[in-house]
């Protein structure tokens, strides 16, 4: 499942850096650590996109989580996304500028699709 | 208690030294929080965004303004790139970390990743009937079912 995924996203131009991969920064493994410990998801993944940015190289800046947890059950996506920031606040108020979250349910990700889009393109407005 | 004090207190506390608010700051975010309560309520939908609809500077914002494009919607759009009080007075407002941000009947519904699926579930077309708004998308819909009758008869 998370092959499909993967091979979606490292199609193309999409190349991206999973925290499951090696080479990634040390805010995305604290991230990837603060998720998993707090909502012992049944899938995770960070993706770093800070490259499709207007940002030195090797930026840790822009991030899309995916993640699958039993604790979203019930929960509206509102409370689901507050729950990600809550959980990645310090990370938000230092360097990450960007977020970008797909929260589901072990049932709602059984259903989808598993691809997830990659984020849209950058259009100038980081750092003005 | 008073501002001062509260000030006083938080700066005794001595355990926030860096990002301790001044008493002038504190005044601030009261005005500031004001200010965004009026922008919210209005008109019935209202966006944060970066740049202007016209010419959104982030694909965020831009995403959200297609969307509202599709379904017909006009809504007050607020720039915080030219608006530096306003890109941090929001965050705090809504207590949420990143723009775009998206208001229905003065409540905060959340930004790009949120309108998107419920643009996609068709939960956006009731959030937004709920405010006494009809989709765009919703009456093409029924424009076709209403042909689709008329075609059968």
């Amino acid at each position: 499942m998370s092959v499909v995924f993967r091979r979606f996203h490292n199609s193309g131009i999409f190349k991206m850096a999973s925290a499951s991969l090696k080479g990634n920064g040390p805010v995305e493994d604290i991230m990837y650590r603060k998720l998993e410990a707090n909502l012992k998801p049944v899938h995770l993944e960070l993706f770093n996109e800070s490259y499709m940015h207007n940002v030195p190289k090797g930026s840790e800046t822009h991030f899309k989580v995916v993640i699958v947890s039993p604790q979203f059950e019930g929960k509206p996506l509102i409370q689901r996304h507050r729950a990600v920031n809550e959980i990645l606040a310090d990370e938000l108020k230092s360097g990450v500028h960007a977020l970008s979250i797909v929260a589901k349910t072990p049932d709602q990700w059984e259903c989808s699709s598993k691809e997830v889009e990659p984020s849209p393109k950058c259009r100038g407005g980081f750092g003005k | 208690m008073s501002v001062t004090v509260l000030s006083q207190m938080l700066r005794q506390a001595g355990r926030f030294n860096k990002s301790l608010p001044s008493l002038a700051q504190l005044r601030f975010y009261g005005t500031e929080d004001n200010r965004i309560t009026k922008m919210v309520q209005n008109n019935k939908v209202v966006v944060f965004m970066k740049g202007v609809p016209a010419e959104p500077r982030c694909g965020f914002s831009n995403a959200v303004v297609q969307i509202m494009r599709m379904h017909g919607v006009e809504y007050d759009a607020h720039d915080v790139l030219s608006d530096e009080q306003l890109r941090q007075g929001i965050k705090d407002f809504s207590n949420w970390p990143t723009i775009p941000q998206v208001f229905i009947n003065g409540e905060f519904v959340g930004g790009c990743d949120i309108l998107l699926q419920m643009h996609q579930s068709g939960d956006l077309i009731e959030e937004l009937k709920k405010a006494g708004i009809t989709s765009a998308l919703l009456d093409s819909a029924q424009q076709k079912d209403d042909a689709g009758k008329s075609d059968s008869k």
